[in-house]
């Protein structure tokens, strides 16, 4: 029981990490608030242009690679499968 | 001399059947193509021409993700004799609807016979109605070359026939405007074009060519793949989509093959030197590079700058840094620098500069601004600068750039009106801004309304339509323009508009709403969006939104807000 809550607040606190630091530094719209299921890739939310900016920037803060063969939408596409990623890499 | 398209490709493959001329990235491994792995590629498609009676001189439209199918299809058609055009593929953020409009005035003006696409694309055909329209036939990618022998041996290619001044090719910039003027050109206008370019650039035997750029855009379809093919010297070819989201795959190519020339425009420099970790430049070797040319958006020093320092100890020459200015209505390329000499660098007073007057050396405690020499026009090419009037100007008196040369195009295809008003007096009229300065070319702004990002040419008339097309969003009051981004080397787009009364307390969803459009329905992603009250707009006396005096006021309010 425990390990869920720990886990899910792990998954929150990296949810939240991601959109301050995407509206930030890739955006360019701090005021821009990104929903979990928002979707990223597909919708030219973040352009191809940015994708290296997004796994330079998960690499930095989280220390998970992600190849430049995994930046489509098929992989991830909202800041909560994003989110699944970088739990399912960490570990 | 005749020149003829498939004449020069089947001599080639004639002389040299077994040359490895291209390596191309597929799925993260390069395949390797002699000369003969080509023609029997496209004699594939030739033969489906053929079959489906496709005549010598249709258009035919290729939609082809940027992979060994484009290749084959792009010289079955040659050979076939019909004209190839390459329409920018439908990326999965475009929206289907506003693709297919596009692709509609594109048929409407071109009235192609054929459309070769890959079975991805299937349902799309669908929408298109296209019995209504010329397109009578559409070939699979994956359908090509069943129940017929391998070889091209029994085949006549019509190609052959093409007479030097008939058209070889159209070439189409992206978004509505752009799908709408097809630059025609000849196989003279292409090989005058060829072989200028080739002794400005010193060819050796040495030379290899590497590119990341798509064939629709003149760059690539020109310094990027026809040259290197038509000409033997050997191609390492890289998709876009693949290039922009690992840019040191360009790195390491260019070291593994000992790549000697690559054109990139202006953005890909900051790109590059930016988004590109120490890890995989492990081992890179650059010493090979001879010209890096910056080509087809205002060239910045501050990118060169960035891409020396950067790459400097990978063994990037400074040496390598070149220019060039183009245009796909010249074939390609009006000058080059950089190839025996190094460019020239003019630092001219800014204030003389931005009045669009003359380009004056600057004095001691004046504003400047560092020019980037474009170099001296090829030897086919001529250059002179007029005013508004069409009088010739002087040596570092700003106008608009016109250009002659016997590689000039045919016409905007089926739009004679618009290709006469391109030309005064035998000149073509560029829409660009620049200056001669000891023969060199300089290039200071655009008459055009016309933003350019990372190379691409964008309308701003189809972004402001696209935008108009937004709940709230006052029909007639959108502006869009671009303004320079000095960390991407590139521009980025604002648009700025009024809004109906009743969404003034729901601002921030309209913003979003145009951000959404914009980014669906253009190759673009927005930056700022602006809500101005009634009043800020300036218009013509009109009443047209004056996009030049619009931009200069948001640019002035913003750097006096910080």
């Amino acid at each position: 029981m425990e390990r869920i809550e720990e886990s899910l607040m792990e998954k929150r606190e990296i949810i939240s990490t991601l959109q301050s630091r995407i509206a930030e530094d890739i955006l360019n719209i701090p005021e821009k608030v990104i929903t979990p299921d928002e979707s990223l890739i597909s919708s030219g939310l973040i352009d191809s242009f940015s994708l290296v900016d997004l796994s330079m920037l998960i690499e930095d803060v989280f220390e998970v690679r992600i190849d430049d063969t995994e930046l489509n939408s098929d992989v991830f596409d909202s800041l909560d499968q994003l989110a699944n990623l970088i739990i399912s890499r960490a570990k | 001399m005749t020149f003829n398209f498939s004449k020069k490709f089947l001599n080639q493959v004639d002389k040299l059947p077994d040359k490895q001329i291209l390596r191309m990235l597929i799925d993260g491994d390069y395949k390797h193509l002699t000369y003969k792995d080509i023609y029997m590629g496209a004699c594939r498609y030739e033969r489906e021409l053929i079959k489906t009676d496709v005549n010598s001189g249709d258009v035919v439209i290729l939609i082809l993700p940027h992979g060994l199918d484009l290749i084959f299809a792009y010289f079955g058609v040659i050979l076939n004799g019909s004209i190839p055009s390459i329409m920018p593929f439908l990326t999965e953020k475009l929206i289907a609807e506003k693709y297919r409009e596009d692709f509609k005035s594109l048929i409407e003006i071109s009235k192609p016979s054929a459309l070769i696409t890959f079975p991805g694309f299937k349902d799309e055909i669908k929408h298109l109605d296209t019995h209504k329209s010329s397109l009578g036939v559409v070939i699979f990618s994956n359908e090509t070359g069943l129940n017929h022998g391998l070889d091209g041996e029994f085949l006549k290619h019509k190609g052959l026939l093409r007479l030097d001044n008939e058209v070889a090719l159209l070439q189409h910039s992206s978004g509505t405007t752009g799908l709408q003027k097809g630059v025609a050109l000849s196989h003279k206008a292409i090989f005058n074009q060829l072989e200028s370019y080739q002794a400005a650039l010193i060819i050796n035997k040495d030379d290899v060519i590497v590119s990341w750029l798509p064939l629709y855009h003149d760059m690539g379809l020109i310094a990027g793949f026809l040259l290197p093919l038509l000409y033997g010297i050997p191609l390492v070819l890289m998709s876009p989509f693949d290039w922009v989201k690992a840019p040191h795959k360009l790195m390491q190519a260019i070291s593994e093959y000992k790549g000697t020339l690559c054109w990139l425009p202006n953005f890909a420099y900051n790109f590059c030197a930016r988004k590109i970790r120490d890890r995989d430049l492990t081992n890179v070797d650059l010493s090979s590079l001879r010209a890096v040319t910056n080509c087809s958006e205002p060239m910045r020093l501050s990118s060169h700058e960035m891409f020396i320092n950067r790459f400097k100890p990978y063994g990037l020459k400074e040496s390598a840094l070149a220019t060039s200015y183009a245009m796909a209505e010249n074939v390609f390329a009006v000058t080059q620098a950089g190839i025996d000499l190094p460019i020239t660098y003019d630092e001219v007073d800014l204030i003389f500069l931005q009045e669009n007057k003359s380009a004056i050396p600057v004095k001691e405690g004046y504003r400047s601004v560092v020019m980037v020499s474009a170099g001296r026009p090829i030897s086919n090419v001529e250059v002179k600068i007029i005013d508004s009037t069409g009088n010739f100007l002087n040596e570092r008196q700003i106008g608009e750039i016109v250009i002659r040369s016997n590689c000039m195009l045919s016409g905007y295809y089926n739009r004679d009106e618009i290709t006469r008003k391109s030309f005064i007096d035998g000149w073509f009229k560029t829409g660009d801004f620049g200056y001669i300065a000891d023969q060199e070319i300089y290039i200071s702004g655009r008459k055009k309304d016309l933003i350019i990002i990372g190379g691409k040419n964008i309308y701003p008339k189809d972004l402001e339509t696209i935008a108009m097309g937004v709940e709230g969003v006052h029909p007639g009051r959108v502006v869009a323009f671009g303004v320079y981004n000095e960390l991407k080397g590139t521009e980025d787009v604002v648009i700025i508009t009024e809004i109906e009364d009743k969404f003034l307390n729901n601002k921030n969803k309209v913003i979003e709403d145009i951000r959404k459009k914009i980014a669906r329905e253009s190759a673009i992603t927005l930056r700022t969006i602006l809500i101005v009250d009634k009043k800020w707009l300036i218009k013509t006396s009109s009443g047209k939104i004056a996009r030049a005096l619009n931009k200069k006021k948001y640019i002035e309010e913003t750097i006096s807000n910080v």
